[in-house]
């Protein structure tokens, strides 16, 4: 039954996601909305691959978004114009910089960890900032755009069309989840939940748990940076505010309004958040206070998530 | 050159105490609390512009008397009402709660004080230079060292030689038993809570007479605050005041032979100790 359950959730999500350039302006949207939905929805299914399934807290995921952003806008300004190499080059970016800060902090736990990843986010965001000959500095990178996809047979136009753009996006959000889920379900995704239950009895196990929280922390990042790269195409433009600190912490609040321990939350989460804060912006001012009143009530109200608790009611 | 020297690390040492001014407050509330305050930013914005409105009336040492304490009763209200709820929980979540109230508290800032810079007034006597040979030493500066510096003597004369500072220190070590030894633990972080937001108003009043007033003053603070803890070893105090003061002295020296560095700087030192001592400088082995 259970089994069912997750079965008919899976086809009512990827139903809905394929069909939403078609419903989403009847209620009021539009198909840039929803591809941005889909670009932090990733991001924020990606921080939860770290933060729901290893149990281990970062506050510093947009740096690696960030840096996937950058790298995608570098390769089409300045080296070639090709959206594949460009956007292989932003994963690339992201995960070599993960992989190399990584073995620095994961001997750390709990709030230690957190601030140090705030820290270490940081950089970037004074790089981005500062090197202003080569990333734009305060105004970021712009005056380049991304190109049709070319597949031999046909031709994908995701400049012009953005239904296009929306699938292509899907596609890619797709193939990443795939992946996330794959490996959540094998024996090292286990192993991950095992470490996230109980540190210590994993480590008198034998499990290697700092190298596994290195890896999932990477695989976690690289996501995240394909997220970015995404995030680069959409606006065809990027600026440090892709990774400063108030991003890392929009990706971790996605995740737990829409439920940490459930694997669509995020997805929930980030849909909840950027047409709230859509929203919000183009109708006051003062939109900082209301995503912060936003933090400020899921704490408080909705610890587990919206989905920890639909999943709640269902159990009892 | 040993003039420029000797400018750069001066300058250093200030923007040093400003940060271990900060980081101390963030320190005490993380020991005994767990939460780390990302709202200490906006506190030190609360504390700069509540000495502005207050100086009309009560002058500058007026304001540098009363501003702190006022900022600091804000912060015991918002413990009580809403830090509080989230003792023993995941750190995630008091985390995320500092995080919106320092989006809450700039954007109020912004509402009420507006979001151009203003001018603090500070006494004209302070405004001078100490000397002609050396120019760039105004009374304000050394000012601010010696507030600093009698403040933190302050500070750990009553964390060593208090009730209030031993229980405090003692709720560090092990919160549960000094609560079962019938110390009203609720209180204790509520007022280590003010203690805190009490440095973070100060360090606010003191930015204010050298920076001037803007509502993102505490947001280029609070990065090199938490790498002095990092560095200093969590847990720490004095660990604490020392990684302020040296992020601030190297940032200085780098200046004067690569000042693109000078911020860069600090992200390399906190690299290099958690390479070698992951705990920090002065941090317990095990702690965290």
């Amino acid at each position: 039954m259970q089994n069912l359950n997750a079965r008919t959730g899976d086809a009512v999500v990827w139903l809905l996601l394929l069909t939403a350039p078609f419903w989403l302006p009847l209620t009021g949207g539009y198909v840039e909305l929803g591809t941005e939905i889909l670009v932090y929805a990733l991001a924020a299914m990606a921080l939860n691959f770290l933060l729901g399934y290893t149990g281990v807290l970062s506050f510093g995921h947009a740096a690696y978004f960030g840096l996937g952003a950058y790298g995608t806008a570098v390769i089409m300004k300045y080296v070639y114009v090709s959206t594949p190499l460009a956007m292989a080059f932003g994963v690339i970016l992201g995960t070599a910089a993960a992989a190399i800060i990584g073995p620095l902090i994961v001997r750390l736990r709990g709030v230690y960890f957190a601030m140090c990843t705030i820290a270490f986010g940081q950089v970037f965001y004074f790089i981005a900032f500062q090197w202003r000959g080569f990333t734009g500095g305060d105004d970021g990178l712009s005056a380049w755009h991304r190109e049709p996809l070319h597949f031999g047979f046909a031709t994908l136009d995701i400049l012009s069309s953005g239904k296009a753009l929306y699938f292509f996006t899907l596609a890619v959000f797709a193939v990443a989840v795939g992946i996330m889920a794959f490996l959540l379900r094998s024996p090292f995704g286990r192993t991950l939940l095992a470490i996230r239950e109980n540190e210590r009895r994993a480590r008198f196990l034998g499990i290697p748990v700092d190298r596994h929280i290195w890896m999932s922390w990477v695989i976690s990042c690289a996501f995240v940076s394909l997220a970015g790269v995404m995030y680069a195409l959409l606006n065809d433009f990027v600026d440090p505010r892709a990774l400063r600190w108030d991003q890392s912490g929009n990706f971790v609040i996605m995740a737990v309004l829409g439920g940490m321990r459930s694997f669509w939350g995020p997805l929930l989460g980030a849909a909840i958040f950027i047409v709230l804060r859509d929203y919000i912006s183009s109708h006051t001012e003062n939109w900082m206070s209301f995503v912060g009143l936003i933090f400020v009530l899921v704490v408080l109200f909705f610890p587990r998530g919206l989905l920890g608790m639909v999943r709640r009611r269902l159990m009892r | 050159m040993t003039t420029v020297l000797f400018f750069n690390v001066f300058n250093g040492l200030i923007i040093g105490a400003f940060y271990a001014l900060m980081a101390l407050g963030l320190s005490l509330i993380m020991n005994l609390s767990g939460v780390i305050n990302f709202a200490h930013g906006g506190f030190v914005a609360l504390g700069a512009y509540i000495a502005y409105t207050l100086q009309p009336y009560v002058g500058f040492w007026g304001a540098l008397i009363f501003a702190p304490p006022l900022t600091a009763c804000i912060g015991l209200i918002i413990e009580r009402t809403l830090i509080r709820r989230l003792y023993g929980r995941d750190p995630l979540y008091s985390l995320l709660l500092t995080f919106g109230l320092a989006f809450i508290i700039e954007d109020v800032t912004r509402l009420i004080w507006g979001a151009q810079g203003l001018q603090y007034q500070i006494p004209i006597w302070l405004q001078q230079p100490l000397s002609n040979s050396l120019f760039f030493l105004t009374g304000y500066r050394v000012f601010m060292v010696v507030i600093v510096a009698v403040i933190v003597a302050a500070l750990f004369f009553i964390l060593n030689y208090t009730r209030l500072g031993l229980r405090i220190r003692a709720g560090t070590l092990d919160l549960e038993t000094v609560s079962v030894l019938g110390v009203n633990v609720r209180v204790l972080r509520n007022l280590n809570f003010g203690l805190g937001i009490y440095l973070a108003g100060l360090a606010g009043v003191l930015a204010a007479g050298m920076l001037g007033l803007q509502p993102t003053i505490g947001d280029s603070l609070i990065m090199p605050s938490f790498i002095s803890i990092i560095i200093g070893g969590l847990g720490s105090l004095p660990g604490t005041l020392l990684g302020g003061l040296l992020i601030g002295v190297a940032s200085g020296i780098t200046t004067v032979f690569l000042p693109q560095a000078s911020e860069a700087i600090i992200y390399v030192m906190m690299a290099a100790v958690l390479l070698v001592r992951p705990r920090g400088l002065f941090g317990e082995e095990g702690r965290f």
